[in-house]
């Protein structure tokens, strides 16, 4: 007996020490973000009066509503559109920071301190980030008074401000960062020998560029993408104000459903949007092996 | 008054007593008891009140706490510290908009003592169960109260029911009733206290004419310059507040449209937003002088306040007088009134009986008054008012002298006249009221194409 439960015993520690491990996780994750989409999904199978009551039960209706509604799509094509602009210029700008810090900076120390710099405009709430972009894009803003003055145009540019371009503008102001970071992190890590080798092997910077550096921040770019895209398909606030209200997103047109206590059909369209993104995520982890790039 | 307060404190606190001594029996110490039994003398007494309460009382009802939840506009912050401070008991304000209001005072009830409530919303609140009926009899300006609310008339004048209007969502049959009733009872479902009639904003150097009707939104002279209120369930009626003033359609009741009505009022949105008639729509206070003060738009919807706020920046705007004519046009009226939520009972609910009859009293009535918003009982508020602010709020006067607004600072010129008359002007030309549609979920989805289009 003694024999065997020493050797029953230890892969059940090691199971034990295993759970605590994830436990702290765990422990967030099930109150905070399990139960609130059990109930948002229960919610969406319900039927109501109208006004704010539920009754309990199974009906599939809210999503026959949301997935015959050619609102449905509409709001999906703009939300679709906010977020392929913003990707493109995040990744872009994202990309481009990051190349500079890690492989044009010598030192280290400068290039940590002007990472550091790349974050100070987040030190302020990104709703002062946004509306701050106001006083320059409006009608008699900045922008448009100092074209004036230069003569470059002669009646003020409309659609400098409340349009598609103000909420791209805004998105990628405040998105980048989410692109630079862990496009850095990537980069950093190539070994800088291996750059010089391809030099001295004879490759051009183009080469070096689409051979080695790409490929070798990946992950970063997955990550990033992730963050950028989960974002933005889940905002609403920043389309609401920067489009003057001239335009919706998903969650903006779901916000409006709570606002007047449809609570089954805006239950549907937050679980059919959750689906879309955890369908998106899915595709971009499976191009992107992110868990065998971190640990390499 | 005070007779009556000493009346209401002389039972309660003795009846609350001795439901908690029952209730907490085992905890009670006998200095407890003492104090409950001092209470009751104190209050049987109860002579030497200050400000109308005896003093044990204030000692038993300053632990007592109530929030009172609901809009920026209507739940102020400095009427809670007045309050507080007359009152002896604590007062929290809390802010929330429109639509996370309602759905906090139904997802949320124990969390709010006293739910500021819009017609609809009181209606909903009924409805769902979560508001207890006020007892009319225990509010001592309750006669006092302006006809437009207690009796759905003023001066003879039948105030519309288009949309929800106060009057009609004023009372239930029975304390717990969850359906409305229509006419008179003993028991409201909430107290109004604070209303005013919202029109167009405009800028008259740059709008070149008088706007007294609400085409003038939809004008395309106005293209690209105009806004409208991005709050679904209102903004549609200003929609067909234009739409109406245009000759476009006649509606049956553009506070709760058919499913054809809505069809018609969001395809023209749909129609005017592809022309470029908006630049903007907006739905907050804040976001609407934002919109005028910085010349993006030159006509909007908008209210008075906000009006106010633009000519504060130096900057003109005009407040549309939008008179009933040939059975078009008018003013959108709203009122939030305060409801008392179903949990709040013993001195807790004694504490919210006493706050809604200091709410009347006239402190906050002339505060809500100096930035153009009115209070149901014009007689108290007068009180608090100077004669000069009286007849430029009130009865559409010249200002005598300066007008200041609630915190001090100079508002209007003198001579200056009040946007659209006297009180009685304004609101007997008040042709429909903030509401909830019976198709709201329809109504929504409708906006939302209109958002999206």
């Amino acid at each position: 007996m003694q024999p065997s439960s020493s050797s029953a015993q230890a892969p059940s520690r090691s199971n034990l020490a295993g759970w605590l491990y994830v436990s702290p996780l765990v422990l967030v994750l099930v109150p905070f973000f399990v139960a609130p989409i059990l109930v948002v999904l229960a919610a969406s199978f319900f039927a109501t009066d109208g006004f704010g009551g539920l009754t309990p039960g199974f009906t599939l209706a809210s999503y026959v509503e949301v997935l015959h509604s050619a609102l449905t799509l509409k709001l999906y094509l703009a939300t679709i559109k906010f977020t392929v602009l913003t990707w493109v210029f995040t990744l872009i700008i994202g990309f481009f920071v990051a190349y500079f810090l890690v492989f044009h900076v010598r030192n280290q120390l400068l290039a940590i301190g002007l990472f550091l710099l790349c974050t100070v405009p987040f030190w302020t709430s990104n709703i002062i980030r946004m509306i701050s972009w106001i006083p320059l894009l409006g009608k008699e803003g900045l922008i448009n008074q100092a074209l004036l003055a230069m003569g470059v145009i002669h009646q003020p540019l409309e659609v400098l401000l409340f349009s598609d371009l103000a909420v791209v503008i805004a998105y990628v102001h405040q998105l980048t960062i989410f692109m630079i970071v862990p496009i850095f992190n990537s980069m950093a890590r190539i070994d800088k020998k291996l750059i010089e080798a391809a030099i001295d092997a004879g490759a051009s910077r183009f080469d070096i560029m689409r051979l080695i550096v790409v490929p070798m921040s990946k992950s970063g770019i997955a990550l990033g993408t992730i963050f950028v895209v989960s974002i933005v398909m889940g905002d609403f606030f920043v389309v609401k104000v920067m489009s003057g209200g001239g335009s919706a997103s998903v969650v903006s047109a779901f916000y409006e459903d709570v606002g007047v206590l449809q609570y089954p059909t805006a239950a549907a369209s937050a679980v059919l949007l959750t689906l879309v993104l955890v369908a998106i995520v899915s595709l971009i982890l499976r191009t992107v092996d992110i868990r065998q790039e971190i640990t390499r | 008054m005070s007779d009556e307060t000493k009346g209401t404190f002389t039972s309660d606190p003795a009846g609350t007593e001795a439901k908690t001594g029952v209730k907490s029996t085992k905890k009670l110490s006998r200095r407890t008891l003492l104090k409950g039994a001092a209470a009751v003398a104190g209050a049987a007494v109860g002579s030497d009140a200050i400000r109308g309460f005896p003093t044990i009382w204030a000692q038993e009802i300053k632990d007592i706490e109530l929030r009172h939840v609901g809009v920026s506009y209507s739940v102020v912050k400095a009427i809670g510290d007045q309050a507080a401070k007359d009152l002896g008991f604590k007062v929290t304000m809390q802010n929330l908009d429109t639509s996370a209001a309602i759905n906090r005072f139904i997802s949320q009830p124990n969390t709010v003592d006293i739910a500021d409530l819009e017609g609809w919303q009181a209606k909903l609140a009924a409805k769902r169960s979560v508001i207890q009926g006020i007892e009319v009899k225990k509010i001592k300006e309750f006669d006092n109260i302006l006809p437009i609310f207690t009796k759905g008339e003023i001066d003879g004048h039948k105030i519309p029911r288009q949309g929800i209007s106060p009057y009609e969502a004023m009372y239930i049959s029975k304390p717990d009733s969850t359906d409305l009733h229509d006419g008179v009872t003993e028991w409201a479902t909430f107290l109004p206290q604070v209303y005013n009639a919202d029109s167009i904003g405009y800028r008259p150097d740059l709008v070149g004419h008088e706007v007294t009707e609400w085409k003038d939104l939809i004008d395309p002279k106005f293209k690209g310059k105009a806004a409208i209120l991005d709050v679904p369930a209102i903004g549609i009626m200003d929609a067909a507040l234009c739409f109406e003033s245009a000759g476009l359609i006649k509606y049956g009741n553009k506070g709760n449209m058919t499913k054809e009505e809505i069809d018609f009022t969001c395809n023209k949105l749909i129609e005017l937003k592809k022309q470029g008639q908006f630049r903007a729509t907006w739905t907050t206070f804040d976001q609407s002088v934002q919109l005028m003060a910085a010349g993006e738009v030159v006509i909007q919807s908008m209210w008075s306040p906000a009006v106010a706020a633009v000519r504060v920046k130096e900057i003109p705007c005009v407040y549309a007088p939008v008179n009933v004519k040939n059975g078009k046009e008018g003013y959108r009226g709203w009122c939030n009134g305060m409801g008392l939520m179903k949990h709040l009972s013993g001195k807790k609910l004694d504490a919210a009986y006493e706050y809604l009859n200091w709410y009347l009293s006239g402190w906050q009535g002339g505060f809500v008054g100096r930035y153009g918003y009115y209070s149901p009982v014009p007689s108290t508020a007068k009180k608090f008012l100077t004669a000069a602010e009286w007849d430029f709020w009130y009865d559409g006067k010249p200002a005598p002298e300066v007008i200041n607004d609630p915190y001090g600072v100079a508002m209007e010129k003198a001579g200056t006249k009040r946007d659209g008359g006297s009180f009685l002007d304004r609101v007997k030309n008040i042709s429909c009221w903030n509401t909830l549609m019976d198709e709201a979920a329809y109504m929504n989805k409708r906006w939302n194409d209109f958002k999206v289009a």
